[in-house]
């Protein structure tokens, strides 16, 4: 059958797909927040697994206290993005290096 | 008894203290009473320490004035130890100097006309000349009364530092600056090997007193040690012989005697105190006061010998071709300088203080009258343009006279029986050397008695060669300046004769001085009774060789003076090597004072601005800064590097502390 180890793998990939994508974009704002949602979602992916396979309802449960988090944070992300947008005039990554040492 | 010693000691240095600080309030009379009165004082002690020595009545006297510190059993101390030795220095110090404050008054009388006008050195420099040389009598007193060798190192140096501050005194001549630097920094060579001579006795006898030294010196007497690798040395010989160093620079010992003359920039009374009299006999003091050591090392003896002698001749040579008055003379006490010297080395320590005693008094005589000769010439100091001046100046002329015969050693004066006991002493010895040695003061005589009535001739007899303005104001000096010379005159006529069979031949240094018996050249001498050894003397070869010198002079500088300079280009470089001083001050001037001219550029250049600026200060500077410019590449700026590495390490950490 399908294994667990197979649906943590999935997630594992998930998980660093999202991380290789907020460091190779170099382009746009929204694809880090958009990874960020990856990044829980792989997350979301573990607890499932485990949840299933060792039966026990906790992991679901917590399942939509991520996705509920998961909204307001990327409710807010946006929000800042418009702020940035209004101030920098660009959501070029490149062009947001004002940290620069 | 402790009481007078300290009197003896500190009224000078009171003197010294109350016309250094308040020089400018107490004008020039007080300047000069205060301190004439203070070494008058101690003089007047110390006459009376010597009579009380002289007659029995005192005892010699070793006691600790001050502790300073005790320091791994090593006591440091102020003490005094008065025994007839120190009674004699005493006295001969502090009669000098006496007469030297006497003498100044008159000298430096008119020193304002020495400065320019506005100059702060030259305001109140009476005052300060006395406060000087009231300051080097109590030096050369602490050094002399001391009993334990940090006090005399205390005194050396003491009195090195107020000869450089004399030498300096008219601070606003170049010549006076080179030559009171000169004098230090070769006097510093000197106390150099005497300070490791010093520190080699604290670390081999575990005390600096001299009595605890004295009496341990036997015990050590066949002691090696290694200094470096594996020959081994004497260790008497090398305390003995750095010892000896400090004395050679301070007493002016050929090589480091080129100072002396140099210190004739000095003003005169100075040359006749401390370079004639007291400072430059320190040398010898110490090592007739380390007998006790010098008597365990042959070597040490033989070596003092022949630079005694090498000083003794060679530097009398130079007297003949000087033309300043004060350098005549100034050569001359380096080479009595090198008779005593060899007096020390011969194991014949009671001659040379013998002879330092009668030295002290015609050498000053000499420089004081010299100096008045000097006044007399408005600081004219070329014998070339002096002659004649016996009908000016007799008193000046009779009391010079008596000096020169007591330097060349006409049988009665005193400088004869000082110089004929050495002589014989050194006949007699037989340490390594004594030949040489022999031959050299032998020789000396004859040029002693030639350059000193060349001297005397040139000056107050002959034509006279001086312009018509200053033959208009030639004059006899005032009174002050002439009695001291009278007062000098008296012992150089008369203590010779009157002292000589009790302290050179007699037990005056009894338990002060010891000689081994198998050096004791004095007693091999085989001395009668004081008019024996005068009708000895009277037809000895040192007498028919003095004679021959004045005769020689005579008939050169009285008869025949255009033979002095035919001679002059005959033996032309015969002539400019003794008028250069055998090449000695170029030869140090470019290696020492050249070579360390060129340390000092090295130090300056390669070590402190290449090195300690350039690479570890200002270096590592730049290396902060460099590396800082590296590191700063990590800080992009983008957001998604850092939480990239915040990743990282969080995937680091799980992979290192996780399992």
């Amino acid at each position: 059958m399908i294994a667990l180890s197979d649906y943590l793998m999935l997630g594992a990939i998930l998980f660093s797909l999202s991380i290789a994508g907020i460091f190779l974009n170099r382009k746009n704002i929204i694809i880090i927040l958009m990874c960020v949602e990856l990044m829980l979602l792989a997350v979301n992916m573990n607890f499932i697994a485990f949840s299933r396979f060792l039966d026990d309802s906790a992991g679901q449960v917590f399942v939509f206290f991520i996705l509920t988090v998961a909204a307001a944070e990327a409710a807010i992300g946006l929000a800042i993005l418009i702020v940035v947008f209004r101030n920098r005039r660009t959501i070029n990554v490149a062009d947001l290096d004002t940290l620069k040492g | 008894m402790e009481k007078i010693y300290l009197a003896i000691a500190f009224t000078p240095l009171i003197g010294a203290i109350i016309a250094g600080f308040w020089g400018a309030q107490i004008g020039r009379a007080g300047a000069h009473w205060v301190t004439s009165v203070g070494v008058g004082i101690s003089a007047f002690l110390s006459i009376i320490v010597l009579l009380g020595f002289i007659t029995g009545h005192r005892e010699a006297f070793n006691g600790s004035v001050y502790i300073w510190m005790i320091s791994d059993g090593i006591t440091f101390e102020v003490g005094f130890l008065v025994d007839t030795l120190t009674a004699m220095m005493m006295a001969v110090v502090t009669f000098v100097s006496f007469c030297v404050h006497i003498y100044t008054i008159g000298y430096m009388a008119h020193d304002e006309e020495n400065w320019p006008t506005g100059s702060k050195a030259g305001t109140n420099s009476y005052q300060r000349f006395f406060s000087y040389i009231s300051l080097f009598t109590f030096s050369m007193l602490l050094l002399v009364m001391s009993n334990n060798f940090l006090q005399l190192f205390f005194g050396w140096e003491a009195v090195g530092l107020v000869s450089y501050l004399l030498i300096g005194f008219w601070s606003n001549r170049e010549t006076a600056i080179f030559a009171n630097m000169k004098a230090f920094l070769v006097n510093r060579v000197g106390d150099f090997g005497f300070l490791l001579g010093i520190a080699a006795v604290a670390m081999y006898f575990n005390t600096v007193d001299y009595a605890e030294v004295f009496a341990k010196a036997p015990e050590l007497a066949n002691t090696q040690i290694q200094i470096w690798g594996d020959t081994s040395w004497s260790l008497m010989t090398v305390i003995c012989i750095l010892l000896f160093v400090g004395a050679m620079g301070k007493s002016a010992q050929v090589p480091l005697h080129v100072w002396l003359p140099d210190s004739m920039e000095g003003p005169t009374p100075i040359s006749a105190l401390i370079h004639a009299a007291t400072m430059v006999t320190a040398g010898i003091f110490m090592v007739a006061r380390m007998s006790p050591l010098y008597e365990l090392s042959e070597t040490a003896l033989s070596f003092i010998l022949i630079i005694g002698a090498t000083t003794a001749f060679f530097t009398g040579l130079i007297g003949l071709v000087q033309n300043d008055i004060k350098r005549v003379v100034a050569y001359s006490t380096l080479s009595q300088l090198g008779y005593m010297t060899v007096a020390l080395g011969a194991s014949a320590y009671a001659a040379g203080i013998f002879h330092l005693m009668t030295h002290a008094f015609f050498k000053a005589l000499l420089f004081l009258a010299a100096g008045s000769v000097i006044i007399a010439m408005h600081h004219e100091q070329d014998m070339r343009k002096m002659g004649g001046l016996k009908k000016y100046m007799p008193i000046t002329y009779w009391t010079s006279l008596i000096g020169s015969l007591a330097l060349i050693g006409l049988p009665g004066f005193s400088g004869f029986f000082s110089k004929d006991s050495i002589i014989e002493a050194v006949h007699h010895s037989q340490i390594p050397g004594a030949g040489y040695a022999y031959l050299m003061v032998i020789l000396g005589v004859f040029i002693t008695a030639l350059y000193s009535f060349r001297m005397f001739f040139m000056v107050f007899h002959g034509e006279e060669r001086m312009d018509e303005h200053t033959k208009q104001h030639l004059h006899e000096s005032p009174r002050v300046v002439t009695v001291p010379l009278i007062m000098l005159a008296i012992p150089s006529v008369l203590i010779g004769g009157m002292t000589v069979s009790g302290v050179v031949f007699g037990d005056w240094f009894k338990d002060v001085i010891y000689v081994a018996p198998a050096h004791d050249v004095l007693k091999e001498i085989g001395f009668h009774s004081t008019i024996g050894f005068f009708f000895h003397g009277l037809f000895a070869l040192p007498t028919l060789l003095a004679a021959a010198g004045v005769g020689v002079a005579y008939m050169i500088y009285m008869k025949n003076p255009e033979i002095a300079d035919k001679i002059k280009s005959a033996a032309s470089p015969l002539y400019t090597l003794l008028d250069k001083k055998y090449f000695v001050d170029e030869l140090y001037q470019a290696v020492f004072a050249g070579g360390s001219r060129w340390l000092g550029k090295v130090f300056w250049k390669v070590g402190d601005q290449a090195l300690i600026d350039g690479l570890i200060v200002n270096g590592s500077a730049r290396s902060v800064g460099f590396l800082a410019g590296v590191i700063r590449q990590i800080q992009t700026g983008y957001l998604y590097h850092y939480a990239f590495a915040m990743i990282l390490g969080l995937l680091l950490l799980l992979a290192l502390f996780v399992n």
